[in-house]
């Protein structure tokens, strides 16, 4: 895992809010190439040889690994602490080199009751 | 991180619900979504493509704009592939035809109300109806005092008399969750009703 740890530091935290502006991030970039994508869409890895590619940026290597099994792209942007707009640039690029597909989230219907039960019996143990 | 995307067994296996949070500014959508969310809540700027037609056009073309919207996200694992998605949606009377995106395969929709303001959920209220996505009117109280008896909160928003009003108190946990629960109920109720009539 290539996670970017926050800085550690006594004059720097969290609430100095980020040292790297999201720019810096995406080498430049500042919009998603391509079709657009949805929030809830799922982004896959392609081929996993694909983190020995070189011209990676830390967060895309870091995406790479945790869409080695699909994830919702919001998902990548709450848990690498990364806006999603920066996410999107992030992974549209990976995309454009064929890194990664995206495919929509199944989303479970109301007509699938048992679903719909386990929701209610699951939200009630919030 | 709740879980870890490893702990997942078959990529397509993860099934997401989507749960809207709408209502007027200040009603507490943010605080509802950060108080049940397992992440803290991100709040995120969203792209939403807005159709509109040329009126003076001889050729019917279309256009498409986009407008940034600035958007709360929260999340809910039921269990390692059923999760819920939380989305906090502004509710403002210029947004809610862009609402499509979002709403597209929504279970439902929290509206979110301010008894000192309840016009500004009108909109929202609006859009559900219009669209058949279920929802709940959860009257968020701030200080514990609810001005007004729930009756009569259904009866200013003219609504139908199964769409549950729930009094909330959004900073608390629990109270939340019964807004969500409530909601899901609702929509299981409308769909059995829906097939057997």
């Amino acid at each position: 895992m290539t996670a970017v740890q926050p800085p550690q530091s006594e004059w720097l935290d969290q609430d100095a809010g980020p040292v790297v502006r999201p720019y810096a991030l995406t080498g430049g970039l500042t919009r998603p190439s391509g079709q657009r994508f949805d929030l809830l869409d799922m982004v896959g890895v392609v081929r996993r040889a694909a983190q020995e590619m070189p011209h990676l940026t830390p967060e895309q290597a870091e995406v790479l690994d945790r869409c080695q099994i699909p994830a919702p792209l919001v998902d990548l942007a709450a848990d690498m602490n990364l806006p999603v707009g920066v996410i999107r640039i992030l992974v549209s690029d990976l995309r454009e080199r064929g890194l990664v597909t995206i495919h929509r989230a199944r989303q479970a219907g109301v007509d699938d009751l048992k679903i719909m039960q386990e929701v209610v019996d699951g939200l009630r143990r919030i | 991180m709740a879980y870890d995307v490893s702990d997942r067994t078959a990529a397509d296996s993860l099934m997401t619900i989507k749960i809207l949070v709408a209502g007027g500014f200040g009603a507490g959508k943010t605080t509802l979504v950060g108080s049940v969310s397992e992440i803290a809540p991100l709040r995120t700027e969203e792209t939403l493509s807005e159709r509109s037609e040329m009126v003076d056009s001889l050729y019917g073309v279309e256009q498409k704009s986009t407008t940034t919207v600035a958007m709360d996200f929260g999340r809910i694992t039921i269990r390692k592939d059923l999760v819920v998605y939380l989305f906090g949606t502004p509710g403002q009377q210029r947004f809610w035809f862009m609402w499509d995106d979002l709403a597209y395969g929504a279970l439902g929709a929290v509206v979110m109300a301010d008894e000192r303001r309840l016009a500004d959920c009108f909109p929202s209220v609006d859009y559900f109806e219009a669209k058949g996505i279920p929802f709940v009117v959860a009257v968020n109280c701030f200080d514990g005092v609810r001005r007004h008896p729930l009756e009569s909160i259904t009866q200013a928003l003219n609504l139908a008399p199964d769409v549950p009003v729930i009094a909330c108190d959004a900073r608390r946990r629990d109270s939340s969750r019964d807004v969500l629960v409530a909601l899901a109920e609702h929509a299981i109720a409308r769909f059995r009703g829906r097939r057997a009539a």
